[in-house]
């Protein structure tokens, strides 16, 4: 067997979901090549050289690559995927965006988001928001899919992959990256952070996310949010945690004035230890929190900020 | 331009499902089921695309069993002006729902195809892509802003990092993010109106395409429950429980 893994880059850098899904390829077992395509990424190929397991990386340096964009990521895949048995990338926007082009043109279903290897084509993977597993087998020859990074411990950095270019060129006429407005912040990523922070429409504006940070300063945490949180405008849409927002799972989840809807604990409910802060006790988040504090936010997190 | 917008018919999302004893699937029987919402807001956006005097027609369109003509009825109330319905019992899944949704984009010709990003059951989030790519159309996903303008498309999505602006060839696909759009609710005369709204049916034979899936669902099984914790009295005893018992911080 013979396995494909997409690099996955944030900020002109190797994301760490890479090591993860890096991991899942390792579960399947066989010679892992990763390939990383966009523009001036010797360094993220060099990084992902690194990752232990991998033999090969496959470098696919072209501005027509430069944001990820689906269409000449799609085509550039599925000229590669002959060499494969499997095709993973982490289930990112980015590999969201990509992978189920590939299966399309191969004629092969697309296995979504699996957090489990039960075999070289039987995976397990989490349906309804989480509130069932599936476990699934697919008879194509070759297998695209993507990966829950949270559900798998990333791969050591003790490797030393050889590094190729990929000479496969393609164009793209049919879009055009325009701009982007990324969040810039000093905290940890959210999807891989130890301890995250989360405020819901309970947290009643954006200005009072500030009563979030010193505690996730004091933490090393980032902050995340519900979608309530993000409709109402309070934070932007990269902060949602949930069923179509950012999976997480870190040592520590603190909710703060959030519900604890279905769809935001699909999102969060695979941590370590989730702590609720509401004012009502009768709350759904209390029943998947290990520590639960009944009162009002207002009052607890300035004093929870001055006690840690 | 004409507007073709893919619905999908699924469990109500406000419905906790239960998962059959015998773990071959989720138990579907008597339960409430309903537009998908990523669906919804993608009629939403349709209906207002004509609205504006953009759209000069809206086609809604299913994949499903006969069940799911209450779907289409649903569209054609928000606005659609004729449904079509690939009638199948088959259990599909995106590729081949997107190989039939193919098909008709072929006989349609629409300038626009509007998808959800992801339906609630399969969280599979696949369909809207590979129509594209089975269409050779490009494609933006997970909008939360869509504009048509010099007969190009542009399209804010909903990335990891934060938004990101594309502008696309027409004509093109688009899957909706939560964000696009507060959809409506259909009012009684347009439900009366929808009724006598024109509904095709085809079969998957007819369009010349195979949908039923080749995976196996080998089984499904309930996820683990997380033990219930306990209710804390104060914010010293929280953090002496996240120190000295959870040893989560220090
Ligand atoms: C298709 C679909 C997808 C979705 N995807 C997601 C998703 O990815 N992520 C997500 O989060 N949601 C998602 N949702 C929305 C979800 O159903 C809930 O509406 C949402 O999670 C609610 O957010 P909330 O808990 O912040 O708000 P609410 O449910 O309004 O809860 C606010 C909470 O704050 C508490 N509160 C208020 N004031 C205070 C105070 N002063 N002190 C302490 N507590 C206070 C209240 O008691 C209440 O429990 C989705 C919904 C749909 C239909």
């Amino acid at each position: 067997m013979s396995i494909l893994v997409l690099a996955e880059q944030h900020d002109g850098q190797l994301a760490e979901t890479t090591a993860h899904v890096v991991a899942a390829a390792k579960a399947i077992g066989g010679d892992i090549d990763v390939l990383v395509a966009g523009e001036h990424v010797g360094a993220i190929a060099e990084a992902a050289a690194r990752l232990d397991g991998v033999s090969r990386v496959r470098v696919a340096d072209s501005a027509v690559y430069a944001h990820q964009l689906a269409e000449p990521l799609g085509e550039l895949l599925v000229a590669l995927a002959d060499d494969y048995s499997h095709v993973l990338a982490a289930a990112t926007t980015t590999g969201k965006n990509v992978m189920p082009r590939l299966a399309a043109l191969k004629d092969v279903a697309q296995l979504s988001e699996i957090i489990a290897v039960e075999s070289a084509d039987t995976f397990k993977r989490p349906i309804y928001a989480g509130n069932a597993i599936a476990t699934v087998q697919s008879p194509d020859a070759l297998k695209v899919m993507t990966v829950r990074a949270t559900a798998f411990d990333a791969v050591a950095e003790t490797g030393a992959a050889s590094v190729e270019a990929v000479e496969t060129v393609v164009d793209n006429a049919l879009s055009r990256f325009v701009g982007e407005e990324l969040a810039s912040s000093d905290r940890p990523e959210l999807g891989a952070a130890k301890v995250v922070i989360s405020g819901g429409r309970g947290m009643g504006s954006g200005d009072n996310f500030t009563l979030l940070e010193g505690i996730a300063d004091k933490l090393g945490a980032a902050i995340g949010a519900s979608r309530a949180a993000v409709d109402a405008g309070f934070v932007p849409n990269d902060m949602q945690v949930g069923q179509t927002g950012k999976i997480v799972a870190p040592e520590l989840y603190i909710a703060v004035g959030i519900s604890g809807a279905i769809q935001h604990l699909a999102g969060m409910k695979d941590s370590k230890v989730i702590v609720a802060i509401n004012k009502d006790e009768e709350a759904p988040i209390f029943q998947v929190a290990d520590y639960g504090l009944v009162g009002d936010l207002f009052e607890i997190l300035p004093e929870l900020e001055s006690k840690l | 331009m004409k507007v073709l917008v893919a619905v999908k018919r699924v469990i109500d999302y406000n419905v906790k499902i239960r998962v059959k004893p015998d773990n071959s699937d989720v138990d579907l029987t008597n339960v409430k089921m309903a537009m998908n919402p990523f669906c919804e807001i993608a009629v939403e956006e349709a209906v207002r695309l004509k609205e504006k005097g953009v759209a000069t027609e809206v086609v809604a369109v299913t994949v499903g069993p006969k069940a799911a003509q209450e779907q289409l009825r649903t569209a054609l109330a928000l606005g659609a002006d004729r449904a079509i319905h690939v009638q199948t019992d088959e259990r599909v899944e995106s590729l081949g729902a997107a190989k039939a949704l193919a098909k008709v984009v072929e006989a349609e010709q629409p300038e626009l195809t509007i998808l959800g990003k992801q339906a609630i059951d399969s969280d599979n989030n696949q369909t809207g892509q590979m129509l594209a790519a089975l269409t050779g159309r490009p494609q933006g996903t997970f909008a939360s802003a869509v504009v048509v303008e010099d007969g190009k498309l542009k399209v804010t999505r909903e990335i990891d990092g934060g938004l990101q602006t594309v502008e696309l060839a027409l004509p093109a696909i688009v899957t909706t993010d939560l964000r696009l759009n507060e959809p409506r609710y259909a009012k009684l005369p347009d439900i009366m109106k929808a009724k006598k709204k024109p509904l095709d049916t085809k079969t998957p034979e007819e369009l010349g395409v195979e949908v039923a899936s080749r995976l196996t669902l080998v089984k499904v099984e309930p996820p683990a429950e997380r033990q219930g914790g306990v209710k804390v009295g104060s914010v010293d005893e929280l953090v002496d429980k996240l120190k000295n018992e959870a040893k989560v911080i220090s």
